[in-house]
């Protein structure tokens, strides 16, 4: 294995000689496995070992980046890095001021899924995959399952040098219903930062899934349109990630004027009871670190506090010239991608509206569970649920088809009639943006009500 | 490589070895100027092995490393899959031009102007519009061996150009786009510009619109947002393999409309998608798909094709896994009305350009249902403008039982489908 502690004693020297406004280096090593099934038999297991690193130079305002994964000629690539940047450069570079920090920070990790041997994984999943097969109905199943060991070194030309660690665990397993011809499914993604052990327990969650797909094969699709809709803690960790998230998310704020506008701080954006925060500094969770990517101290950021926008993410580029605080939020998937504003752990704050309140007073509703996906382009959304029931009377009734919701993220915040008492993360989710994807991050809410909100159907 | 497959050799009845290297580099525009250059190196070496009759796999990014990688794959082949088929010897391969020595002499000054020019022709038409854009060039080099005296490698150049415009006004957000890819060089932005001229120009008036059926046409990116993640499933030798696809017991069957003809093809010179063989050294080759309607062929790659005792079609794909049965890519053959044609023959109707998350639902069963992320109504024959806060859903094998017409327009999409409009009488539109 390449001695990642040598090669960054030879970059610092490398740094020190350089002529630009700043210059990072980032080093990874990642250990990766991987087991998936599909359908009743194992398809495949691999394990993967991935060395690499990259140079970010930054010199009057332009940036040069340059990734690869020999170690060798490293005086060539931070050259390569500056000459990018120096070929653009025509403005003033603007990075916030951070402290330099220099510390090794040391994952506490539970239970760590490296010294698991492989044998007792798949023994595991196989439990699982015989969960989903006995019911009978099942037509195919999937589980993907997948750790991730990665260390990394990060480096600065104004003397950061942060040694970080941390191990990423994922599960999603899917079960396939089929009946004369018609096809549904029902999923769970589950996820876990530095400890093996959540996904151990999984086991009365899988065997229900069987039924759900079931269930659904024989449930009425919903007539499309205008709803009140409860929203699960998932579902709406979902929605708070997609829907307003990426709006927060400062690069795509702070050289366009009009977005400018559009956030300006202060606006009002929902009821006085929401509260919108996005935390790495929570510790525990997926999106949870103690530095990001440009070296920066993780921090909790409000972005709408009693219904206001109050707060946005940074880089401590996107910080300088919004002339605002860093958030810590800066963040490259691997080694191959400079870091860009990403989110971390995002979450509605609970408010104190219990679920049996929250549903007593609608007629004819929709309770949607669950996550299947989610896209925005800023202003609109959709959303999918991975299990939908009716609400009648103030009780939770039938089951339908999954629905996908979709709307205008300004009028739904603000249609936002109930926030429930009992906030719950979800570990299962991972985020993409500008071709770097999944991005371990979780999101979560309390219950949720939205009123009009407009449903697929037929 | 020859070192790595003689190791495993001593620990496996058989072995593969398979390398890629990529230098990519980027040129990057961001808010109408540019913003960063990048240069990507990368470099992947998997190991493939059947020991007892399993297979074991394993990958690094270094070469060095060799008993490590070999006791990786051997400690997975263990628990691996039974292993059903053979890794193919050494063969001919098809001649399939997809190397151009230009892309690499493309200088970062031509990338820049480029992406300048293409920006300031957008901007002129529109200046309130936000601009990001990239123009990268890219080299891979690929090579396989294995141990039955198996052998291939290539080299294949690409260049891309993109472009997203953003135009906002208050809460109301416009986004348009378009992108090319080659393997040769893009030195014109012209085709590029002129797309996002026209996206802005229909987007200019609002337009309102009723939820009911209505005849829709499907532009190329239309098609590509909605109709094709169902039919690339469903063309998955897997998918068939499990019982999951819903045409898999429809081979030689009338399914779709007369009008429709697909197939997968490698084989198109210059074309970033095609390549002499698939990442398990089995020739690539154009497979029909649907001809007339009645359903040809599914895609398989050398352990499906074992399972489902039929031969590999040459799509292998590695998505940094085991090799996987996946589209080169998919051609629609066009018809011979033109785009504007179809527009005049619909009284009242929806062009349907980008649809938001049209691929989050029941894909299997080929149900569709997603926000028209870009799209425009049409009155009497014509354009009229922007439509909003609407939804289009239906099922894919439905609306392809009955197309009315397919265009003369073809387009290439993210260098993966190449697609003509497709017009359809019958959707389901809902609006607020």
């Amino acid at each position: 294995m390449a001695n990642l502690e040598l090669i960054s004693q030879q970059l610092v020297q490398i740094l020190k000689r350089q002529k630009a406004d700043y210059i990072e280096a980032r080093l990874e090593e990642n250990q990766f496995s991987s087991i998936s099934y599909r359908g009743k038999q194992l398809e495949s297991i691999s394990k993967t070992l991935s060395i690499g690193g990259n140079i970010r130079a930054l010199v009057k305002g332009g940036w040069g980046f340059v990734s690869f994964n020999d170690l060798e000629n490293l005086h060539d690539k931070v050259a390569l890095a500056i000459n990018q940047a120096r070929f653009i450069g025509k403005e003033v570079s603007q990075l916030a001021e951070t402290k330099p920090v220099v510390e090794n920070v040391n994952a506490s990790i539970k239970e760590n899924p490296l010294l698991i041997p492989l044998a007792e994984k798949k023994r595991l999943l196989d439990e699982y995959n015989e969960l989903i097969w006995s019911s009978s109905g099942i037509k195919t199943s999937n589980i993907n399952y997948g750790d991730s060991h990665k260390k990394t070194v990060f480096l600065s030309s104004e003397g950061g040098f942060i040694t970080q660690e941390r191990s990423d665990v994922t599960l999603r397993a899917v079960a396939v219903a089929t009946k004369d011809g018609e096809v549904q499914q029902a999923g769970l993604s589950e996820g876990s930062l530095n400890d093996f052990s959540p996904i151990r327990k999984l086991h009365k969650q899988i065997s229900d899934l069987s039924k759900k797909a079931i269930d659904m094969l024989s449930a009425p699709t919903i007539n499309g349109g205008q709803y009140t809709v409860v929203l699960d803690p998932i579902l709406a960790g979902v929605f708070v990630h997609e829907a307003f998230g990426h709006l927060s998310e400062s690069d795509f704020v702070y050289e366009n004027e009009r977005m400018k506008e559009l956030m300006t701080l202060g606006k009002v954006f929902g009821g006085h009871h929401l509260n919108i925060v996005d935390s790495a500094s929570r510790s525990g969770l997926r999106g949870s670190f103690k530095y990001d990517d440009e070296g920066t101290l993780a921090a909790k950021t409000y972005l709408i506090r009693e219904g206001k926008l109050v707060g946005r993410l940074h880089s401590r580029e996107t910080a300088a010239k919004m002339g605002e605080q860093p958030t810590g939020n800066a963040r490259a998937i691997n080694y191959r991608h400079p870091p860009i504003v990403r989110m971390t752990n995002t979450y509605i704050e609970p408010s104190d509206c219990s679920f049996q309140d929250m549903i007593a007073d609608i007629k004819e509703g929709v309770y949607a569970k669950n996550w299947y996906g989610g896209q925005t382009s800023m202003e609109m959304f959709t959303f999918s649920a991975g299990e939908t029931y009716m609400i009648r009377n103030g009780k939770i009734a039938e089951m339908v088809r999954p629905v996908m919701l979709s709307g205008n993220v300004f009028n739904t915040l603000m249609n936002i009639d109930a926030i429930g008492n009992d906030l719950d993360m979800n570990e299962g989710g991972g985020c993409g943006k500008g071709g770097q994807s999944p991005l371990p991050v979780s999101n979560g809410s309390p219950h949720i009500k939205i009123k009009q909100c407009l449903v697929g159907g037929k | 490589m020859e070192k790595i497959l003689a190791l495993a050799k001593k620990f496996a009845e058989e072995a593969e070895v398979f390398l890629t290297s990529s230098e990519m580099t980027p040129v990057q525009f961001e808010s109408n100027r540019l913003k960063n250059i990048q240069n990507k190196q990368s470099k992947t070496i998997a190991l493939r092995i059947i020991k007892n009759g399993k297979t074991g796999y394993a990958t690094s990014t270094s070469l060095e490393n060799r008993a490590e990688l070999v006791d990786s794959a051997v400690a997975t082949a263990e628990f691996g899959s039974e292993a059903e088929f053979q890794f193919p010897s050494l063969q001919k391969y098809p001649r399939i031009e997809i190397f151009d020595a230009a892309v690499e002499k493309v200088t970062i000054e031509q990338m820049k102007q480029l992406g300048v020019e293409l920006i300031s022709r957008i901007i002129k038409y529109s200046p309130e519009v936000t601009c990001e854009a990239s123009v990268t060039k890219a080299t891979y080099d690929c090579s396989i061996i294995n141990s039955r005296g198996g052998q291939a490698n290539y080299r294949q150049s690409v260049f891309g150009l993109s472009i997203e415009g953003s135009l906002i006004r208050g809460t109301d957000m416009l986004f348009v786009g378009d992108y090319d890819a080659s393997c040769h060089p893009i030195l014109s932005s012209d085709t590029i510009a002129k797309t996002v001229i026209r996206q802005l120009e229909r987007a200019k008036n609002q337009a309102s619109i009723v939820t009911k059926p209505m005849p829709v046409i499907f532009t190329p990116d239309g098609i590509a947002s909605s109709l094709i993640i169902p039919l690339m499933s469903a063309f998955n030798g897997k998918t068939v393999l499990e019982g999951a696809s819903p045409i898999g017991d429809k081979l030689g069957k009338q399914v779709f409309d007369k009008k429709l003809n697909i197939r997968d093809d490698a084989t198109i010179p210059y074309c970033p998608a095609s390549q002499p063989c698939d990442d398990e050294a089995v020739p690539c080759q154009l497979t029909p798909l649907i001809t007339s309607g009645t359903i040809n062929n599914f895609l398989y790659d050398l352990q499906t094709a074992a399972k489902a005792k039929t031969k590999s079609t040459g799509n292998g794909h590695r998505q940094g896994g085991l090799p996987t049965p996946s589209l080169h890519a998919f051609v629609i053959t066009p018809g011979t009305i033109s785009f504007d044609d179809m527009v005049k023959n619909v009284d009242e109707g929806l062009v349907v350009e980008q649809l938001l998350g049209a691929g989050q639902g029941n894909m299997l069963g080929g149900d569709f249902s997603g926000n028209v992320l870009l799209g425009f109504k049409i009155e009497k024959g014509e354009i009229v403008g922007r439509v909003k806060d609407t939804m289009v859903s239906g099922n894919i094998y439905q609306l392809l039982k009955d197309i009315s017409v397919i265009g003369s327009d073809v387009k290439w999409i993210n260098g993966m489908l190449n697609t003509p409009s497709i017009l359809f009488t019958n959707v389901s539109v809902a609006s607020h």
